[in-house]
């Protein structure tokens, strides 16, 4: 019987094949603590009684949620990583840098066949790469801090075949939004995703990226690719034996297999206030705004920006509309001020803010009050996340965000 | 007898304990704020041994470990509920909370009625003296559970 990917993934980690329902205790390649966490996990770290971290140099501190700080207490948890970071000899701090998910492969930690475990549930996003990689609990990191190791539960595969080229204005989003929307908020709970396929082979890593990220928003464990060239020379490896033995078998077994048609997709909205309640962005259209928010580790990179910006050249956001962009990272901010996406944003009337998660914790600037609209490419809609529970969140594309903040009202670009 | 609070499907994260608590130093100072949005009285009433009953899918969104946490801290004895999401389960397990798959007992009680667990049986009574079966943990979940939790267990270990 043939192997899923992220049996290969595992397989090879454990130096032997594994199968679905298998327990394994694998050896963390990397794991990455961010702010929110940092102070829960240093505790736990000191009630187990472990007096060094296992090694430092595969831990990864970084501030993203709280920065810059909000509120008077959010510094607290520098603190806490500051000082963890000078007690146990950890060099790989970002303090300013940007998304925890996005620095994780863009700063060269996780490569193809590793495996990563960090404290936030879009830990998932590594996938893109190649890893497997999903998020935990920081009791659990505390133990990984100590020990090195983990066990997990080897799951089953869904495997999402996407063929063809999509329509202008159809972005990696739009797919993943779909296949939430086909599976359901919980379809694909403690099983991996694995995306192949024509369309896929396409793709950047960044717009993988999208789709690993939002991976968990049906439930998985973790959503992944196969490694490629792109891959590679996004990691800035070559290209060997080792990654291109990481793809499914033809044999391989699937618990579903979902098969997508490029050509037929449109760009869709999750409405509120679930990340499964997938519409055609047509039928909600003229939904007024009052917000639009373009960023977050789903949709905050270069490609996105530009993305936006190509909408909303030469034109101007309505006066009654606040579009907040927030890159994913400071490479990317500065990426974007080079090549001038960042000028277009801002000439049409867009906030830019720092790098970071912003808005879409709740934590940024922009949060929104009762009977308040927002249209933004982020991961989730809960109910209160970017405010109160009064507030209508509608997650879309960058393409879909754009033309809405120019109408003031929901509108396909 | 516990008093069962019953929730529907896909109960987030956000909604047991909303992200602008995070910043509280303590699961104490958290616990006030939990089911906040859906159930802002379920803090002040909710009793040491009583339980959490809910649809599919609970705890799904973030890896916030505070979930479990301040569910545990308020004394909630289990979570019975269809299906969990992962981390929650996993959360749950390893700060040494019982979380109980039963596909039956959501769409049989309402909230406010009472119920008991034998764990040890995988037995759920209703107060009308109806039973439900629940099932079992995998054994490396079950050990950990036994030890009161992850931190016990890795202190055994040692």
């Amino acid at each position: 019987m043939g192997h899923t990917l992220i049996e290969k993934i595992i397989g090879n980690k454990v130096g032997k094949e594994v199968k679905p329902g298998d327990i394994v205790t694998v050896d963390v390649d990397w794991c990455m603590i961010d702010d929110i966490m940092i102070p829960f996990a240093v505790q736990k770290f000191e009630e187990m009684g472990f007096t060094k971290v296992w090694d430092p140099d595969k831990v990864v501190l970084i501030y993203d949620h709280f920065l810059p700080a909000t509120q008077t207490d959010d510094s607290r948890h520098f603190r806490a990583g500051d000082e963890f970071a000078e007690k146990y000899g950890l060099k790989n701090v970002h303090r300013t840098d940007g998304i925890c998910h996005q620095l994780m492969t863009e700063a060269g930690y996780v490569k193809p066949g590793d495996i990563a475990f960090g404290t936030d549930s879009h830990t998932v996003t590594y996938g893109c790469v190649g890893a497997f990689s999903t998020g935990i609990g920081y009791t659990e990191m505390a133990g990984i801090l100590g020990t090195g190791k983990l066990w997990i539960k080897v799951p089953e595969s869904i495997k999402v075949v996407v063929d063809g080229k999509l329509p202008e204005n159809v972005t990696s989003k739009d797919v993943i939004l779909r296949v939430i929307g086909d599976l359901t908020a919980s379809g694909a709970t403690y099983q991996s995703i694995e995306f192949c396929g024509s369309t896929i082979d396409d793709m950047s890593v960044a717009a993988r990226m999208t789709m690993s990220n939002m991976a968990v928003e049906a439930g998985a464990k973790c959503g992944v690719f196969a490694p490629d060239e792109k891959t590679a020379e996004y990691c800035g490896i070559e290209y060997t034996d080792k990654e291109k033995s990481l793809r499914a078998d033809e044999d391989a077994v699937y618990t579903r297999v979902l098969t997508y048609k490029a050509e037929e997709l449109v760009p869709v909205m999750a409405c509120p206030s679930l990340v499964d309640n997938i519409k055609p962005v047509s039928e909600v259209k003229g939904t007024k705004v009052d917000q639009v928010f373009l960023g977050s580790c789903t949709n905050g990179r270069l490609e996105d920006l530009q993305k936006a910006a190509s909408i909303l050249k030469g034109k101007k956001v309505a006066p009654y509309v606040k579009m907040i962009v927030t890159p994913a990272s400071r490479k990317i901010y500065r990426e974007a001020l080079a090549d001038g996406t960042l000028e277009i944003l801002s000439d049409a009337g867009a906030i830019i803010t720092t790098p970071g998660c912003g808005l879409c914790c709740g934590r940024g600037g922009g949060i929104l009050s009762d009977g308040e609209a927002v249209v933004a490419t982020n991961n989730r809609n809960f109910l209160g996340r970017m405010g109160t529970s009064k507030v209508q969140i509608y997650l879309a594309s960058p393409a879909t965000a754009a033309a809405t903040a120019i109408a003031g009202e929901i509108t396909e670009a | 007898m516990g008093k069962i609070f019953r929730f529907d499907k896909d109960v987030d994260t956000d909604q047991i304990i909303a992200s602008q608590y995070l910043l509280f130093p303590t699961i104490d100072e958290m616990k006030v704020h939990t089911f906040e949005s859906l159930n802002s009285e379920f803090a002040s009433t909710v009793k040491p041994g009583d339980f959490v009953v809910a649809d599919e899918n609970f705890g799904c969104g973030s890896s916030r470990e505070q979930a479990p946490s301040v569910l545990k801290a308020l004394g909630v004895k289990a979570v019975i509920a269809k299906s969990f999401a992962r981390i929650f389960y996993r959360n749950s397990i390893n700060i040494g909370m019982p979380v109980i798959v039963s596909k039956e007992l959501y769409d049989a009680v309402a909230d406010g009625d009472e119920m008991e667990l034998d764990l040890e049986k995988g037995l759920i009574t209703t107060s009308n003296g109806n039973t439900y079966s629940c099932t079992k943990l995998p054994a490396q979940m079950q050990a950990i559970l036994d030890q009161g939790g992850l931190i016990a267990s890795l202190n055994k270990e040692d």
